[in-house]
Parts: C-alpha cells; structure tokens; sequence
C-alpha cells in the first residue's frame, strides 16, 4: 500500500493513499469531531464541526471528506479552528430545540457531547428565528417511531442511511436555506410512505430527532395490573447489545443479567425468542423441503425480518409468493403463549399480556399487521427495542452490572446454538441448513458450522450437495444488498433454491432498535462483528446446536401442533402478506 | 457540410447581408434596408413583436417586402429605451419604439428615405439638431465589443448569418490544423479568465480536464444558470448569438477529449432555451453538431438542460449534482470537477460569456486578445449597469477600464443631480466600492484588493439616497433564501446576519451587534462549504469597511442618514409652513395626520407607517423626514 506522509500538529504521520485527513489523524490517535461524517454512507462535509488548517489553503476544511497529500501540513486544534467549531456549534443550537434534561438522547447525544467539551457555555448568543419552532406538531404516522424536527440538525444521516444503504429513500431534504428540514415528499406523513420501519435512521440520529415510540409506560401499566398475566420474551441480538446501555464493552453476552433484571421488573414468566427461532427452523425447513420436493415457488425467502417483509410487500409485491408463510420467531412464541402455554396453563389469552424485547423497530409495525392473532387475540400485544427494555431496567433502579446471572422459564426459554445465531446475518441460513440437511440425508453432520455464510458482507452465496440435490443459497442484509439480490433473481442471473434476507446491515444485531453507536466509534470499528462474535461464542459453547434437536420442541409437536407443517401449525405458526405500492 | 470550402461558400453568401448592418459600408445587398428589431428579453417585454407584426403588415400594405429586409435580432444593451430598432444603412438608432409610430417610420424613412429625428436616440442629436453616429455616442464610444459582437446585429435563429461572421470558422481551424496541445496553448496565452465568478484562467481548466485522467468518457458544460440579481449579460448572449456558445463548447470538447456537452440553462429564460434549442437543432443539420464534425474524427453533440431556478446551481459542483438529476447542492472539493465532475467523470464547465470570447481567440490569436486588458486581467468584461445610473443596460469594455468611465460616460452619470455614493459589483458575492475608489481601473485583482469581486458582471450603482446598511441587509436577504441549506454556516449564519441587519435597521442594534456581525462574516467565509456562502458576507464585510460611520449612526444615534430604514424616520410637519389645506391628511392611508382647516397638521408618530405619501403630495414643502 502506497504511503503519503504528511504532518499533523507538528508531528510526522503516515497513512494510506487515499486517506482522509479525519483517518489520517486517527491513526495518529487525534480525535477530530465530527456530526454529518457516516463512513462510506453520508460523506457530504456538511456540518463543518470537523474544519481544521491546513498550511496553503484558502479557507479551512472539512478534514472528513479532504484527501491528504504528500507533504501536507494540517493543524488541528489551533484557536481559529476551536473558535469555528464553537461557532458552528452555537448557531446549530441557535436552531436546536434545547429541551434536553428530558430528552431522549441526553447523555448520549451527539451534539451535547460536543457543546460539552467545547464548553459553550453562552448557548443562546445567536437566538432567533426558528426553522422549527420548539412545539410544531410532531410526526407520529408511522407505527414505530416519531421525528421531531425542532431537534434535527441536518446532519442528513437519516436520509443517507436510508436511500444509499437501505435504498429506501422516503426521507429527504425539503426547501432550502434556513427552511430546510428532512421530510417526506409531498409532506407526506412517514407513515404514508412505503417506509419499512427498519429504524436505521434512528440507529445513526447524533441527536433526538427521530426515536422509537416508547412503549415502556403501556408495560408498567401492564405489570400493575393484578388481572394482568405478562410475559416477555427476547430477541437473539438483544443479549449481544443491551449491556453497552450500562457501559459494558461492545460484544458482550448480557443474557444472564437481561434474564434477572426482567424477573426483578415483574414479568410473570421470562420467555426467550430463540425458543422459536427453533420453532421457525422446524416449520421453514419443512416448507422449503416441500416446497423443493412438490415444485412449490423457489426462492423460498425467509420471513424473520419484518423490516424486509414489508420492504418485499412495497418493492418487490412479484415475489410475496416466495416468501415463506412462518410467522417471524416474534410472532411464532406469541401465538405459541396465547394458544398452547395458555391452555396448557388455563389461563384466559385475554389476561395475557404478551411483550417482546427487540433489537428491531419493525416488530412494533409487525405486532399489528393482519393474520397475526392465532388465539383470537394478538399474538403479541407490545414490542419494546433494546433501549427501551435498557430505560425500563434503569426506571426500576436495578443496578444491572451487579446482579447474577438467571435463567429463562421454562418450557418456552430453552433454545439451541442454532437459534441464538438468528441474531446475525447468514445464521437463520446456518440453522436452517444444519437441520435440513440431517433431514434430507438422515445422517448426522460432521461440523455444525457453515462459514460461507457467517461474516458482515451486504451479500454471501455459496452452495451444497445434499442427498444427491445441489443446494444454492443466498444471504442479504441490508435493504439495499436485498434489492440487488433480488434483481438478479428477476433477471433470471442467479436461481437459489434458499435466500435468507435480514432488513438491517450486518442483521439483527445492527437492528434498528439496538444501542446506538456514536459515529466515533462506528467510523472506525466494525461493532457488528464484535455483537455477532457474542452470538456465535454462544452457539459454539452450546450443548444442542440443531433447532431439530430442541427438547421442548419435540414435546410441543408431540402435545398441540402434531409435526412441522400440520393443519394447527399453518393456523398458528403461519401468515399471510399484502401487496403494497410504493409511495 | 464537410469542408471549409462549403463553409466559406455560406460565409461568401451571407457576408454581404451581414456586412450590411455596419454604419457605413461597401456592401450591397439585394434589401434596400434592413429593418433590426431588438427581440430580447428587455424589449420583447416592452412590446417588440408587436412592432414587428405590425411593420410586416405595413410592408406589405406598400409592397415593400422585397425592399426592406426585418430581422429580429438579440439585445443591443440599451435596454431601458426599449423597444430599440436600428435601420441599415446608417445604423439609424430608434428608441422606445411603439407600434402606432411604424406608419411614420415606413412612410417617412422607408419610403422617402427620411430619418425621423424626434424617434432617434436622443444622444445621437446635439443641440444644434446634428446627428451623431451610433457608435460615438458616448455609451458605445467607449465599448469594445467582443462577447457581444453578433448581439443585436445578427438573427440568432439563423445559423446562415452567424456564419457569415465568419462563425464556426474557428471549430473548423481547430479540428483541421491544431492539436489538443495547440488549443490549450492558445487559451492559456490568450489570458482569458472565466467570466462567471472566479476568474480561474480557462486554458489552465482545459489543461487539467485533458490531463489529470487520461481518455475515457469527459463532458464539456456550459453554466448559463445567471443568477446575480441585475445581471443578464449571459442571457443576453443566449438570446443574440447562441451558436457562438455552442462554437465555443465544440472547441473545448475537441480540447479536453469530451464528446458530449451540456448546457445548464435558467428555466426563467424561455426566450434563451427557444433560441439555444434552434441552434442546437440547425447546428446538428449543418453538422457542425453530431458526428464526424468536418470529416475529422471528432464526434460533438450538445443538449440542454433546464435549471430551476436555484441561484446555488451557479455553482460548479451543484449545477453538476442537478444536472444529474439530484437536489441541486454543492459538493465538497476536491474532488475537482476536472478530475471527478459530471456524473464523476472529468468535466469543465466555464459561463456562457467565457465561451463567448472562445472563437474569436482562435481566429485572431491569444496576442490579439492579450493585448486588451490588464496586465493579470485581459480581455473585456461585460457589466450589466443598473441601480441609480441613466443609462441601465448591457456594456462591454476593456478590463482595465475606470468605474468612473463606466457610470460617468457610458452610464451617463446618476440621475437627478445625485451624488455617487457606491458601486456594487459581483452581486450578493461582491462587495461596495466607494467613491474613493472611482478611478481604479477595474479588474479582478483590483477588485478582490479592494473587497469586492468581478462576479459575473452586476453593476449596481448607488447614490446617497441609498442606505449601505440597508443594501447590504438586501443582499443577505437574496442569500439567506439561496442558501441551499446543506452547510450549518451559510444555512445558519447568513440568516443570523440578516436578523442582526434587521435589528440595527429598526434601531434596535447595539455596539456589541456590530462586533458579532464582523466575527460571524468572518466565520462564514472560512467554514462555508461553496463559494456563496463563502462569499455571502462579503455585502456586510465591505459596506463595514468603507461606511462603518452608517452603522454607528443607525446603532448609536438611532438614525438612518440616507433616510430609509423606515424604523428610524420620522415625518414631521413644519407648523411654520403648513397651510392647514387637509391634503396630506386626505392622502394618508393609516389616518395618522390630525387637523382641521386652515390649521397647522400634526404627524402621529405611533400611526404613521412612514410611507411618505403626505410628503409627496404637499404643495408648501412643509414635511419632512428626519
């Protein structure tokens, strides 16, 4: 790799052609700010927070997206450039709704970490006129989450993340000048859009613009309520993430601690989403087989992800078809609660308050849809994010680094390595060939893991003889890598027998309600391999790693729904989809 | 058409109708006269196609079609005494032309052959009742017309006449006898500078568009995207002579290697894009556009694209980004368009009278061109005069001329006796020269030096009824609505200098106000992401530098001594004076002014909205504004 050497505050630093002056610095460990800068998705220098000198230049310059040269001279801290960023930090909150000690984001706002350190202590001295004022009406179309823009600071994130990553596109820049906000057209309401809830903008917001609906009062109403049976569940990934909520270092396994806290809060029974994560292999393993050995609609998609689902729904309305009919492990464990824990249990599923704890904003859209109410009633009644579940554990003063690990309630809490690697991209594929292939050949496998489709590219294929039959399949994450994906299926260039399709980058531990990851940190580490590292530790330390090999499992088959496929499965376990346009 | 041999046979065939149209000349055309109606942006409003409509439906009342030839033409600069008609031979110079005057001009000129004095400009009759020639007046005397030749003299819809200027003429010396090399070298020698903003000299553009990447796909653009409030010098070129533009653009593509060209034109000029797409459209079947141009290998085509409006797609980088389709923004440089420009490939792009000036260094030599000007500045410059000056319109001028040649002699000095208070050039971009600065030759090193910018051309003129703290509070006002709002300085900070103008111009500023005006200019121009908001404080910057006393007086003294910030006036009525005959209480339109009869009136300060009308229609000069 060719080197340019250049100078940074005196010092001499060498970093790769091509370099930015930003990652120059940073391999001479010099922080330099940034709000806008999102690598390789939002590159537009417009903030200006991150201007330093450089020796010869006209003016100063956006250090996030300038290419260093050879001999370059920049100086990063002198008094113009502490002044300038000041500046521009005072007329951003000039333009900020400053209610902060309640604000979502405080203590983790990007901008108030910055007016912190550069001690801007005068913040009103440019008050005027607002682009937003402080009470304009909030967006609250869209079923999972509200954007205040009195709070937005133009960063454009949201709207970078959204067209150049998920290749949505329903956010964007409106007017101009000092009336620009980041809208939908036509000043549609988001919920008017063809957005699927995936949340990433939320995941990459610097501020508290756009958050998730909080739906942690309805659950304290629940738990209050003596009438009230209430159950929790979590996610695969929520355990790979929650503990960065209490300054736990990012990759680390919180499900010991994550399990207790819930008893500690209340919940009746403590349920875990890998149980039917497992539930999900057996029934989607049978579809795919049947669908293989009966001419059905290939590519069978999976459905675990309802970001991409109504991503499908919108975009792709051709290929609903090849969507499998499972319900996603949400719903699936839901519905199992209402129907057979609750016959098995006599309880009422009316009494029941079924909540979930996502890493996903989009399980707050799917917990509405239609057909997804197997007793009658919902299947599942609220879906929290991880943040949420993270300020529900701190409302109930539960101090979450000191307690002890606890277990899962039994049936519905025990799961396999094959189910807790759900959680990542590549690891519904993984489980779902583990069973699969035991099925097809009727011989156990030698190893469990299947590599080609672990790691964090936006798109992995690879392809297995099985029983005489070559298996090709394929694994996309992130909306946009889903789209090419697809587009060669259409075109007719590639013919998989398998897609696994996850809406957010990297899956679900990248969810779009997951902690959020301050854009220091993002540009330079990868932490979604540091999450999905967690999940995969788990699996391998696991004793039962094959979804088929889940003793509750048999047992519920043997009990209420008969075998994989059954006539009770298809009405409890499986869905149905609609056709959307795009808008 | 294929050779110069064809081309020449249209030069031959057309040189003698073209040639016509000069204030005197040897050529002889089959017209007895040629009729040139302006039909620009300036006179077609003013009610010029009317004019002609009704000239061709007398000429043919008098069978004269086969004697009189009627063109219409592009602009020729004087466009407050529109509608303009200029009859050959002689160059008989008619202003503000109506349609109930064409009976005159057919009987009396057409017919008889006499020249209607009273219709004439009026510079070209002396008091002794002499005519001058046009071109001694004293608004042409001192121009020199290069971007701006063909403009008024020739049909722009006519690809014919163009040629016969000896058009296109410099594309077929390109292709035949000059390398890439030679073109540049030529542009680099000749001085020439881009026209619209900057001053970058345009052969070092070219040169970097040819070599920084080598071969591949490259775009030639053409920024006719002219935004300056005032300034029309690149409509005016559009209008009057598109094929020069397209001409120009050919001979960059051959230049660079590029085989496509855009032309980024204002939606708001539909008169323009009419005549560009003409041009475009007869370019292509003369191919002069299109492939294999002049048999060589060199390939050319041109298509338009229409800008919405945005003064910010003046800028390079986002006319580029909404010529590709997107929300016409800046985007941060480098990379340099003539590296990664248009859709990411190499890319010049230079302003429409830049292009202007192309063909004629080819013909006549980068020495020729580099003998006008000054000694960094050659050339000429085209400033559109407008503001407190008698005569608004399009000039041309050598750089290097004076401010004070411009207004005093071209521009025919302040109207009404007024004294100069300031120029403005380089529109919101630029700054205020003061008086003290009349006789600076003008420049672009000269201006930059003393806080201004060449910009595109603007000229406004100011005299001492202007308020500086309220012009420089206009141009805020232009650029805190063009700032694209991507960058937080110019989206915020403009808008923060415009609130403290406002505040000083309502008397509520303080001292400290002023303080944190200069520092937020400062600020602006060194975060700002592109040159407008790079530039945009410069209105504040220079109006502080040289009339900083205004400032005080409107922060410390509360009043506004040209009288215009209307916070700060008070109207008052001399009881001295007043007669008591109840007019100015008639007139006002907010029932401020109390009295009756015969008595002296009195001025409700807390009523009046200081429109001025009560002072207007005294008779005993008993109100004023203080």
């Amino acid at each position: 790799m060719e080197m340019i050497n250049i100078k940074i505050n005196g010092a001499d630093v060498q970093a790769p052609k091509g370099s930015t002056i930003l990652e120059a610095a940073r391999l001479a460990n010099i922080d330099i700010p940034t709000l806008c800068f999102l690598k390789d998705i939002n590159e537009i220098g417009a903030c200006r927070i991150c201007v330093v000198e450089v020796k010869g230049a006209r003016s100063l310059v956006a250090s996030c997206v300038y290419p260093i040269f050879e001999g370059m001279e920049v100086y990063t801290n002198t008094p113009k450039v502490i002044n300038s960023r000041k500046k521009t930090l005072q007329l951003i909150l000039s333009n900020h709704n400053r209610k902060c000690l309640s604000c979502v984001r405080s203590g983790n706002c990007e901008l108030q970490k910055l007016c912190k350190d550069y001690k801007i202590d005068d913040d009103g001295l440019y008050d005027g006129s607002k682009t937003v004022e402080d009470n304009a009406e909030l967006d609250c179309s869209a079923a999972h989450m509200i954007r205040d823009n009195s709070k937005c600071i133009l960063c454009r994130r949201c709207a970078a993340i959204c067209a150049n990553v998920q290749g949505v596109g329903v956010i964007g820049a409106n007017e101009r000048g000092f009336n620009t906000v980041l809208t939908s057209a036509f000043d549609m309401g988001l919920g008017e859009t063809s957005c699927v809830s995936c949340g990433q903008c939320i995941a990459v917001c610097p501020t508290g613009a756009i958050y998730e609906k909080d739906f942690t009062d309805d659950v304290i109403a629940a738990l209050s309520d003596p009438e009230k049976y209430v159950v929790v569940q979590t996610a695969p990934a929520v355990r790979a993430a929650l503990g960065e909520e209490f300054g736990l270092p990012i990759g680390t396994n919180v499900q010991g601690k994550m399990v207790t806290a819930l008893k500690k809060i209340g919940f009746d029974k403590v349920f875990d989403t890998d149980f039917s994560a497992d539930l999900t292999i057996m029934e989607e393993a049978h579809e795919f087989l049947d669908r293989v050995q009966n001419g059905g609609k290939l590519p069978l998609i999976t459905s675990c992800s309802p970001g991409w689902i109504k991503f499908c729904e919108h975009y792709f309305p051709d290929m609903t078809e090849n969507l499998s009919s499972c319900k996603s492990p949400q719903q699936m464990l839901g519905a199992v609660i209402k129907t057979y824990y609750a016959e098995k249990m006599g309880i009422d599923p009316k009494n029941i308050v079924s909540v979930s704890v996502m890493p996903c904003t989009a399980k707050k859209f799917e917990v509405g849809r239609e057909d997804q109410s197997a007793a009658g009633v919902p299947d599942v009644d609220i879906a929290l994010t991880t943040r949420e579940l993270a300020r529900l554990i701190n409302r109930y003063g539960i101090e979450f680094n000191d307690l002890e690990d606890g277990e899962f309630d039994s049936p519905l809490g025990e799961s396999t390595g094959a189910a807790v690697i759900f959680g990542a991209t590549g690891g519904v594929m993984e489980a779902a060939l583990r069973t699969a292939v035991e099925t097809l050949t009727g011989e156990e496998l030698a190893s469990l893991d299947f590599t080609d489709v672990r790691g964090m590219q936006g798109i992995k294929e690879a392809s297995y003889d099985v029983a005489g039959l070559n298996v090709k399949v394929a694994v996309a994450s992130g909306l946009g890598n889903a789209r090419e994906l697809l587009n060669k299926v259409q075109s007719g260039e590639a013919d998989y027998h398998f897609i696994e399709i996850m809406a957010c980058p990297g899956g679900c531990i990248n969810g779009g309600g997951q902690p959020q990851v301050p854009a220091k940190v993002r540009n330079f580490t990868d932490y979604r391999e540091k999450r999905a590292k967690a999940l995969y530790d788990q699996d391998a330390a696991s004793v039962v790693r094959k979804s088929h090999e889940n003793e509750s499992i048999k047992k519920l088959y043997e009990e209420y729904f008969e075998k994989p496929g059954s006539e009770k499965a298809h009405h409890c376990l499986h869905t149905t989809y609609v056709k959307r346009t795009i808008n | 058409m294929k050779t110069l041999a064809e081309l020449n046979a249209i030069r031959e065939e057309m040189e003698k109708t073209v040639g016509f149209r000069q204030e005197t000349n040897d050529f002889a055309d089959d017209y007895k006269y040629h009729v040139l109606v302006c039909g620009g942006t300036g006179c077609t409003s003013s009610g010029s196609i009317d004019i002609i409509n009704k000239l061709n439906a007398e000429l043919e009342a008098n069978n004269l079609t086969n004697d009189v030839k009627v063109v219409k033409t592009g602009c020729h600069g004087l466009c407050a005494l529109g509608p303009i008609m200029i009859i050959y031979p002689g160059a008989v110079f008619y202003s503000k032309m109506s349609v109930d005057k064409i009976d005159r001009v057919v009987s009396e000129h057409l017919i008889n052959g006499n020249i209607i004095k009273e219709f004439l400009y009026p510079e070209m009759v002396n008091e002794a009742g002499d005519i001058t020639p046009l071109s001694q007046t004293p608004f042409y005397k001192k121009q020199h017309r290069i971007a701006l030749r063909n403009c008024g003299k020739i049909n722009p819809e006519c690809i014919d006449e163009y040629i016969g200027t000896r058009g296109y003429e410099a594309l077929n010396k390109v292709l035949t006898t000059m390398s890439q090399d030679d073109v540049i070298k030529c542009i680099l020698d000749s001085g020439l500078r881009g026209r619209g903003g900057g001053g970058f000299p345009t052969g070092r553009k070219w040169q970097l568009a040819k070599d920084l990447v080598k071969g591949g796909q490259k775009y030639v653009c053409c920024n006719a995207d002219e935004g300056d409030p005032g300034a029309f010098m690149d409509r005016s070129v559009l209008e009057g002579d598109p094929h020069v533009v397209l001409e120009a653009m050919a001979i960059a593509g051959y230049a660079i290697g590029a085989s496509q060209g855009y032309i980024y034109v204002r939606a708001e000029y539909p008169i323009a894009v009419d005549r560009l797409n003409i041009a475009i459209s007869q370019a292509r079947e003369k191919g002069m556009l299109g492939e294999n141009i002049f048999g060589t290998d060199f390939s050319f085509d041109i298509d338009l694209r229409l800008g919405a409006g945005a003064f910010v797609c003046g800028e390079e980088t986002a006319l580029m980004t909404s010529i590709e389709g997107n929300r016409g923004e800046p985007r941060p440089r480098p990379p340099f368009p003539a590296e990664k420009g248009l859709f990411m490939k190499p890319t010049i792009l230079n302003n429409v009278e830049t292009y202007a000036n192309i063909p004629q260094i080819i013909l006549n030599g980068a020495e020729w061109f580099a003998s006008m000007g000054t000694e960094k500045s050659k050339g000429t410059k085209v400033f559109a005069l407008g503001g407190k000056i008698n005569n608004t319109g399009l000039v041309e001028v050598p750089m290097g001329t004076t401010l004070r040649e411009v207004i005093e002699d071209i521009g025919g000095g302040i109207p009404n006796g007024k004294k100069f208070k300031a120029a403005q050039t380089g529109g919101p971009s630029g700054g205020c020269i003061p008086a003290e600065h009349f006789d600076v030759p003008i420049d672009y090193d000269n201006l930059i030096a003393i806080g201004s910018m060449m910009g595109s051309g603007g000229l406004i003129v100011m005299d001492e009824d202007n308020c500086m703290v309220d012009i420089a509070k206009f141009f805020l006002e232009f650029t805190v609505d063009e700032s694209c709002g991507k960058c937080t300085p110019c989206r915020i900070g403009t808008k923060r200098l415009y609130e403290i103008l406002d505040k000083i111009t309502k008397g509520q500023g303080t001292l400290e106000d002023l303080d944190k005006l200069e520092e937020l200019c400062y600020y602006i121009k060194e975060n700002s992401l592109c040159g407008l908001g790079q530039t945009a404080p410069n209105p504040v910057l220079s109006t502080l530098r040289y009339f900083k006393d205004e400032y005080i007086a409107h922060v410390v003294d509360k009043k506004c001594p040209a009288g215009v910030c209307k916070s700060l006036l008070r109207y008052e009525i001399d009881p001295e004076k007043c007669r008591g005959c109840t007019m100015c209480a008639r007139q006002c339109p907010a029932g401020a002014i109390e009295g009756t009869v015969k008595n002296p009136h009195v001025i409700n300060s807390d009523k009046c909205v200081k429109c001025g009308a009560c002072m207007d229609t005294c008779k005993f000069g008993a109100i004023s504004k203080k």
